[in-house]
């Protein structure tokens, strides 16, 4: 398809980048903080693809491909900006030491039905807005977008074992700031009331 | 051999991707059976990945697409790609 539309089938642009509107959208707003930005940067990240099309090379991935185009594009705006605030703690982390998850018993399973509240979404995006953003990266591409191990490593240019690192890092982060909350957000229901 | 809890929270991740090497799965395996604490650890941990996961977390802002296809519809018009 991607020869095709080379060739001159532009139209062709519009079935190609479907599949990976959602995954650019989320990293792009990772990035930026806000809906406009995140939009912004996501358009500008879309028209650089098609434009450049002819320079993919087949060797790697699309999807892998347009994150490396919009995490380029969302790091010049950012240094461009002199509001933004800079991440720069985050590149220097070492990334040692273990990061101790929340120590709690007797989990009880919160349905996805919870997610028709706005309150327990918004509860969920904050806690992955919070993360340093190399786990935050790390984090979307994997276990929100399902890329593959190898696919964050190219879309993140850094090797499979640090996207290891750091999705387990990220997890156990995510996991001690929500485990609490949650579980208090959802009081154990008595089993007496269970068959109403 | 038997591990302590904080040598499994370093295993959580492994354990939840089916990544770890056998005989560490098998002593994780065995330790959770038995530790209230972990299995907790393990079970939150897994819930809270397919609450994030789901769709109805970050959401595309209404129109995304529709503004996203129409502003690629315009650059076409005006440059097509370069050969
Ligand atoms: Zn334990």
């Amino acid at each position: 398809m991607i020869a095709a539309i080379v060739a001159g089938d532009s139209q062709l642009f519009h079935e190609l980048i479907r599949p990976y509107e959602r995954s650019v959208y989320v990293m792009a707003f990772s990035m930026m903080k806000n809906e406009a930005d995140a939009e912004d940067v996501a358009q500008e990240a879309f028209l650089k693809a098609f434009r450049n099309l002819a320079g993919f090379r087949a060797d790697a991935k699309f999807s892998t491909w347009l994150i490396t185009i919009m995490l380029n594009e969302a790091r010049n705006r950012l240094r461009r900006s002199s509001t933004a605030k800079t991440e720069s703690l985050d590149d220097t982390d070492p990334e040692t030491g273990s990061v101790s998850p929340a120590v709690l018993v007797d989990w009880r399973e919160i349905p996805s039905e919870t997610l028709e509240r706005a309150e327990v979404r918004s509860l969920l995006e904050n806690a992955v807005k919070a993360l340093p953003e190399i786990y935050r990266q790390v984090f979307l591409l994997r276990d929100v977008e399902g890329f593959s191990v190898s696919e964050a490593a190219e879309a993140l240019k850094i090797s499979e074992v640090a996207v290891k690192v750091r999705l387990h890092r990220a997890r156990m982060m995510l996991q001690k700031a929500l485990a609490p909350v949650l579980k208090s957000m959802t009081p154990a229901r008595r089993r007496w009331f269970s068959w109403s | 051999m038997v591990i302590d809890c904080k040598h499994v929270w370093e295993h959580i991740s492994g354990f939840i991707d089916g990544t770890l090497d056998p005989a560490v799965r098998e002593m994780v395996q065995r330790h959770l059976e038995t530790c209230e604490i972990c299995s907790a650890v393990l079970d939150s941990t897994r819930n809270i990945l397919i609450l994030t996961a789901d769709d109805r977390v970050f959401e595309l802002p209404v129109g995304f697409s529709e503004r996203l296809h129409a502003r690629l519809d315009e650059a076409m018009r005006e440059e097509p790609p370069e050969n």
